[in-house]
């Protein structure tokens, strides 16, 4: 019983140490010497997997929390209350770290307040800019009642349950903004963009996407906690998010296949090639493969099939975003790209970084039901599984 | 009053003198290693190609709706009433979407430096403010680089296409690309030969996105109201409830007070 925690959190503490290590050493590359040296990036290709991962993924993934505000504190489905504040760390980590990776990825990060002053309303980098920058404010604000909490701050917590759900409202609005403004960035490239990827409705399909996976997260992320912090997962909730998550996909499935039909790209998808290849990666993982599962009951009902459909969706939509921000782009370009290992090692840092994060406020912060954190006080008093429970939280 | 540049192929005889007067101009290098370079770069803000005897000038076409303005952040591209469209270092936050968003992927970064900025030809603004050429037209030795009135030049481009039939392909490029340039490519032979697409859109691209982002103010107080109506209708049915238990309680106990 022992051995199996001893291990684990060994591996994960090396695999964490081992990230911190190459993503500090990477990170001083890149502010000393600079993005030339730093990345792979060239004036064919100037963006890369910061951009297309830590970037337009990071957003993605932090989707929950607008997802699940709304459907608990607007449209008031109260069984999903039990996970909401894990989502909403998520989210706030998410963005955090979003932003943190922006720093790498600006040419000069010191002018990366420039938009709060100079304002250029026709620019969809503005616009994404202004809703990350409030968004990050709105979570922090729906994120301090569990600070405030922890520190029995009476008077200020009242304060922010008081304004609740202006802010959810606000918090869902802006999210509506710029998860579609990350697919409207690309509107503007029509020659450039691979006609699979490239569509007028780019919009709709990343704020689509962004709540199937806000769904899927929520599902990935309840999964891993109860799992290493030994909590009691809430099956039927999930069920609910899973019947949910199969609409939504299917939805964006036949938006998608259909718009790809107008266009007139669909008949591409049936000539071997590189992009074809990814493109279909993309949709067995992101629709068909988790719609067949999450139709049959067997798989909804079963905590695995649940978790499983879930990491299906959230690595179809990774390679959607992927596909959009650089495959659909390889072809106009002529240029191939793949990260330099100083890329990837700041985009490792910044996901161990947050795993961590996540472990530590769960340890410190009343993230979950109080009768529940009991359970996981006991395995702490072991010892040992903090460290596993610390690097393996679901991010 | 909006002035442009028209390069005539046909008369360019692949000198570069156009090449060393830019990079003079903006303070850059050049050797002959740098003039061997057939693209354009953060240290070469134009290009003389050469295929065989044919020639071809590449260089920012300072559109009339460029997309890199559109797309910045910070309005440190600008589009001027005189023709160029001019960068502000100063401003710049290096988030190279004007790399992305441009259609003849014009813009070049600085990738070795720590302070990176973005380069590309900016059509010499100080000059032509100062009623100047810019310094490539005036470098070159054959006119085949004429800098002036953006409406005179298209109808001297259109005149030199009918006065000698056969001898250009019959497109003045940056006419109609994504809406009108303000540089103007004449050719004898196709402009693909030379990398030049000549499947760019006719309308300028910043509307694509121009379209979407104008629903925003629209947006905001529509969902505002929605959201609200909701979590109202969706918490009512709930008071409704509580009220409605309370008074069946307080009737029951009613008798015995």
């Amino acid at each position: 019983m022992m051995a199996r925690p001893l291990f684990r959190f060994t591996f994960w503490k090396l695999v964490f140490l081992f990230l911190m290590a190459g993503g500090v050493y990477a990170t001083f590359i890149r502010f000393t010497q600079g993005l030339g040296a730093s990345t792979n990036l060239n004036d064919q290709f100037p963006w890369g997997i910061w951009i297309s991962f830590d970037v337009l993924c990071g957003v993605m993934l932090a989707a929950g929390g607008f997802t699940l505000t709304a459907a608990v504190h607007i449209l008031n489905v109260k069984r999903l209350h039990s996970i909401i504040r894990p989502t909403i760390l998520t989210a706030f980590l998410g963005y955090i770290l979003v932003c943190a990776a922006l720093m790498y990825d600006l040419g000069k990060p010191y002018n990366i307040w420039h938009p709060l002053i100079m304002r250029n309303p026709h620019s969809v980098m503005f616009e994404v800019a202004y809703c990350v920058m409030l968004y990050t404010t709105v979570l922090a604000l729906e994120f301090s009642p569990i600070v405030l909490e922890r520190f029995n701050l009476q008077k200020p917590l009242k304060v922010v349950r008081a304004i609740l759900i202006p802010l959810v409202i606000c918090g869902v609005i802006l999210s509506t903004l710029h998860q579609s403004s990350l697919g409207t960035l690309y509107l503007i490239v029509p020659e450039k963009l691979h006609p699979f990827w490239y569509s007028p409705l780019l919009p709709a399909f990343f704020f689509l996407s962004a709540i199937a996976v806000g769904l899927a997260m929520t599902i990935f992320e309840s999964s891993l906690s109860s799992k290493h912090f030994g909590l009691q997962l809430e099956l039927p909730v999930l069920q609910e998010l899973g019947r949910v998550l199969v609409v939504v996909l299917g939805v964006y499935g036949i938006l998608r296949f259909e718009d790809l039909a107008n266009r007139g790209a669909l008949k591409l998808a049936f000539h071997a090639g590189y992009e074809t290849y990814l493109f279909w990666l993309e949709i067995l993982l992101a629709i068909i493969l988790p719609l067949v599962l999450l139709m049959q009951r067997r798989v909804r009902s079963s905590a695995n099939g649940l978790y499983i459909s879930a990491v299906l969706v959230v690595l179809g939509f990774i390679t959607n975003r992927m596909n959009v921000s650089i495959t659909g782009f390889e072809g106009s370009t002529g240029v191939r790209y793949f990260p330099k290992w100083s890329e990837l090692a700041v985009t490792g840092m910044i996901i161990g970084v947050g795993f961590a994060a996540f472990g530590l406020a769960v340890k410190y912060l009343p993230i979950f039901p109080k009768q529940e954190l009991a359970v996981e006080k006991a395995s702490e008093s072991s010892g040992v599984a903090v460290g596993a429970v610390m690097e393996h939280a679901g991010d | 009053m909006s002035k442009a540049l028209l390069y005539d192929a046909t008369q360019c005889i692949g000198c570069k003198q156009c090449e060393q007067a830019c990079a003079t101009q903006n303070n850059l290098g050049y050797d002959d290693g740098i003039a061997a370079e057939e693209y354009q770069s953060a240290h070469k803000l134009t290009a003389v190609l050469t295929r065989g005897d044919k020639f071809m000038r590449r260089l920012c076409m300072n559109c009339q709706d460029p997309s890199c303005a559109s797309v910045c952040p910070v309005g440190a591209l600008k589009k001027t009433a005189m023709g160029p469209v001019t960068y502000d270092a100063s401003k710049c936050m290096g988030c190279r979407y004007c790399m992305v968003a441009c259609p003849f992927s014009v813009p070049k970064y600085e990738w070795g430096k720590l302070f990176p900025k973005v380069q590309k030809c900016v059509m010499c603004p100080d000059r032509v403010a100062q009623g100047k050429p810019t310094a490539c037209a005036e470098a070159c030795p054959t006119g085949a680089t004429k800098f002036g009135e953006r409406d005179e030049l298209i109808a001297e481009a259109r005149q030199r296409i009918r006065d000698n039939p056969g001898t250009y392909v019959d497109h003045i490029y940056g006419l109609e690309e994504v809406g009108g340039t303000s540089v103007f490519l004449l050719s004898s032979v196709p402009f693909e030969s030379f990398g030049y697409r000549t499947d760019i859109a006719k309308d300028p691209l910043p509307m694509l996105t121009y379209r979407v982002l104008s629903h925003i103010p629209d947006f905001v107080p529509l969902g505002g109201m929605l959201l609200g109506g909701v979590w109202w209708i969706t918490h009512r049915r709930e008071e409704v409830a509580e009220a409605e238990a309370r008074e069946a309680s307080e009737k029951k106990n009613g008798g015995k007070r």
